[in-house]
């Protein structure tokens, strides 16, 4: 193996706004953006250098904030994207004008499908050349429009660091999401001594918290009154912090729990009401509960086809009450019979308290319960087989402690990673959800690590062909010394693509068969990680054991069942219940 | 040990009856599930900033909804804008409509209009000049004025609900319209109701912001 460099990298401590008194007084533009950064209690950004973005670079030079340097602009925002999902607090990416900016667009657009908290600050050419079609130009807040829940031009040196500040409070408050700051070259150069005020929303912007109190008594009425209550937890219950009165709430009523894919980990899976994830690859149960329930609380999702399969067969015969902080949210996919606006902590607690009654529900949970024992999660392991994908998640489950975070990339792997792994705890499962991006685990996986505590492991599972796209910011996690063990479950297919083709195009494998593909533990040792390779079943446990021991970055190329798929799964835009066991129900 | 996952095949499941139509509400299983479009007005009040409409009519477009005309201009506060739509679409889609354009940063309030709400709308029209009296009457009949009037062309101006913008066209058809530019309709609520939530009416010629700012709706 070669030598790492030379570690620059430190985890964090308690996270506290520098002081005051270490802070010089701002003499330009960046220096406010810097400044803003610092105010609202950044720690650790994400980027990438270049031409526009350079003064902005320069003022951190001075900065206390660490920043990693990552190898694709991408993986910035992927790796500020995770940041935020394991903090809380919005994750920063930084990035030039022209192509950085551009490289940025695919993070941005996925934190802003999973309403991830994320500031992204670009880089711009200077004001009086913006139109002229200049040198790395591009429309940056023109391009984002769609994709940010809130973006800016900044074109006043004097208010760009209040700029700032009013985006970093946009992204972590109400509905989170994503928010931008084009930054002109000669607005961030120019001098100003204004210092940045506290980072606030705009007055326009009053995301209501409270719910009503009439939309909560008759919601809690019709719970009371269900027969097969069913909660599906979204995963604003996670960005909400209300994981809590979740739990509090479901165990008291004694209500099945449902969560949706961002929501894995809102409710512990080995609590015996939970029936984990529903939906295209949820569990054969989760999926009876939604579609035989017939009052569903449903908190903080938005109803993606990926949950609800076809619309018209979707809990069919429920009720439903709809709790969300965006009133847009309301009735959008799914018509809500009782819809309660307000943050999702503060609504689950108002409706305990005004619950009437128990909801009668023993048939119903001995349902759920039979459920769970009539479509149980299981794969076969002889062992003459080639090695089986779920063996892997199930043993690196085991060998870790229940707070292990697990990034993932998109494809089969990532459904093996749900599925199989048993998660307990909210902020531990880091994928890319709404937008289901190749390549996002790697970069996850390292924002993912700064954010979590230093004696919490940190995990990614990869397809070889996720792995492929973004593998270079293993360089980052070597440089900077990263605790990562990437798991790369590699079955030499682009293999969620190979089940599609198996099951609804005759076996064509247009383009999803890789043939070859590098040796990546030889590749993990070229960039300066831990490289091991996995073929048989009984080099797993040691192997998974020397990964987790070495400190510092660890690629294991496990060598799987290349024809291993995922199941159960819901055909798109099918029936939740009938979710098919293996291809011929398909 | 067990060979993959068990369990009942699709077709032996219990399956319930019921089931939803496009909008995800609950139907009757013989009922119809096609929902009737409507026309509605939609008055959002905005911060008059640079990209304002670009962000609205991008939403209209990447949303997929139906959008019939749109107008945009200052309010009698310095920084307000007021925007008047029209849109035909179900009511969860106007329902959507109003929902999303209130999420926009720059949306201080937004309303929908009733049926007795004020609406006008104006069209200029340049037709063939060989009868300017006949040209003229018409222009009278509809209350029109003349704004330019020479050899071979004749261009008017007429104001009004859409029905009578309608009417007004169809009668100068006969002269043949060379060419037509039409504004789409604007529109206030009625008397003393509010355009949209919070906005103090005839209060003064000052302020058309909200009295005490309404909660905005989430984004
Ligand atoms: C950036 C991107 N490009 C294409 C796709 C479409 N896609 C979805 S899953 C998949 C296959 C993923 O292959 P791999 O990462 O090897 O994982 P596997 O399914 O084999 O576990 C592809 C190509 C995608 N999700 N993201």
């Amino acid at each position: 193996m070669s030598e790492r460099a030379t570690s620059s990298y430190q985890e964090p401590t308690e996270e506290q706004p520098p002081e005051q008194s270490k802070q010089k007084p701002v003499t330009n533009g960046a220096q406010s953006v810097v400044r803003a950064l610092e105010n609202a209690g950044v720690t650790h950004l994400f980027g990438v250098q270049g031409g526009a973005i350079m003064p902005v670079y320069d003022a951190l030079y001075d900065s206390e904030m660490t920043h990693v340097m990552m190898a694709h602009e991408q993986s910035a925002a992927h790796a500020a994207d995770a940041y935020g999902i394991v903090s809380g607090k919005p994750g920063v990416c930084l990035a030039t004008s022209g192509p950085g900016a551009t490289n940025l667009v695919t993070g941005i657009a996925d934190a802003s499908m999973d309403s991830d908290p994320m500031i992204a600050l670009t880089g711009q050419v200077p004001s009086d050349m913006v139109g002229s079609d200049a040198f790395q130009e591009t429309d940056t807040t023109g391009v984002t429009a769609p994709i940010t829940k809130a973006n800016y031009f900044a074109s006043d040196t004097d208010t760009v660091g209040d700029v700032v500040g009013e985006a970093f409070a946009m992204a972590a408050t109400g509905r989170q999401g994503p928010t931008l700051v084009d930054l002109p070259k000669d607005v961030t150069n120019a001098p100003t001594d204004r210092e940045p005020g506290p980072a606030r929303t705009p007055s326009t912007y009053n995301p209501r918290t409270d719910p009503d109190d009439e939309a909560v008594e008759t919601a809690a009425t019709a719970l009371a009154n269900a027969e097969k209550p069913v909660i599906l937890a979204g995963g604003g219950v996670i960005k909400a912090n209300a994981t809590a009165e979740l739990r509090e709430f479901a165990i008291a009523h004694e209500i099945p729990v449902v969560t949706t894919m961002p929501a894995v980990g809102a409710f512990p899976e080995d609590h015996e009401l939970s029936m984990e994830m529903a939906g295209m690859h949820g569990t054969g149960y989760a999926n009876m509960a939604i579609t035989h329930c017939d009052v569903m609380l449903a908190v903080g999702t938005r109803f993606d086809d990926r949950l609800t399969g076809g619309v018209d067969t979707f809990a069919p015969e429920a009720e439903i009450i709809h709790i969300d902080i965006d009133p847009a949210e309301i009735s959008k996919n799914v018509y809500a019979d009782y819809p309660v606006i307000g943050d999702a902590g503060t609504a689950l607690s108002r409706l305990h308290e005004a619950i009437p009654g128990e909801p009668d529900a023993d048939e119903w949970r001995e349902q759920c319960q039979t459920w769970k024992t009539e479509y149980p999660m299981d794969y076969g392991t002889p062992d003459d087989e080639p090695l089986k994908p779920q063996f892997v998640v199930e043993a690196m489950d085991a060998a870790t402690d229940a707070d292990t975070i697990v990034t993932t990339g998109v494809g089969q792997h990532q459904m093996w990673a749900v599925q199989y792994w048993t998660y307990t705890e909210p902020r531990t499962w880091v994928s890319s959800h709404g937008l289901g991006t190749m390549g996002y685990g790697l970069p996850a996986a390292i924002g993912a690590r700064l954010a979590a505590r230093e004696d919490q492991a940190v995990v990614s599972f990869e397809g070889d062909g996720s792995f492929l796209m973004t593998l270079q910011e293993l360089s980052v996690a070597v440089r900077d010394n990263m605790d990562i063990t990437v798991c790369v479950l590699n079955n030499k297919y682009i293999g969620m693509v190979r089940q599609w083709q198996d099951a609804f195009f005759e076996g064509r494998h247009s383009a999803s068969d890789y043939g070859w593909c590098p040796e990546f533990d030889k590749l993990a040792e070229a960039f300066g990680a831990k490289g091991f390779r996995v073929d048989e079943y009984d080099e797993v446990a040691d192997t998974i054991e020397a990964a987790l021991d070495y400190d510092g970055p660890s690629v294991i190329d496990f060598h799987i069942d290349p024809g291993a798929n995922v199941y159960p799964m819901v055909a798109s835009g099918g029936a939740n219940g009938l979710f098919a066991l293996s291809e011929d129900q398909l | 040990m067990t060979q993959g996952l068990q369990g009942p095949r699709p077709e032996e499941r219990p399956h319930p009856d019921g089931r939803r139509n496009a909008q995800g509400e609950r139907i009757d299983p013989v009922a119809e599930a096609a929902q009737e479009t409507r026309q509605a007005t939609v008055s959002a009040l905005v911060e008059h900033e640079p990209g304002v409409l670009s962000l609205v009519s991008g939403l209209f477009s990447r949303r997929q909804f139906n959008i019939e005309s749109l107008t945009v201009g200052p309010t009698t506060v310095d920084g307000h804008a007021r925007i008047t739509l029209v849109v035909e679409e179900t009511d969860a889609g106007i329902d959507q409509i109003k929902k999303q354009l209130a999420k926009l940063k720059p949306s201080i309030a937004v309303g929908e209009l009733g049926t007795d709400a004020v609406r006008a709308e104006l069209v200029l029209l340049k037709v063939q000049g060989h009868e300017p009296d006949k040209v003229h009457a018409i222009t009278q009949m509809y209350e029109g004025q003349t704004l330019d009037a020479g050899p071979r062309t004749i261009t008017v101006q007429i104001t009004g609900d859409q029905r009578k913008i309608d009417d007004a066209v169809d009668a100068f058809r006969q002269f043949g319209i060379i060419e037509i530019a039409r504004t789409g309709q604007t529109a206030l609520a009625r008397g003393d109701t509010p355009t949209t939530p919070g906005e103090s009416p005839a209060a003064s010629a000052e302020s058309t912001a909200p009295a005490n700012s309404t909660p905005n709706s989430d984004q």
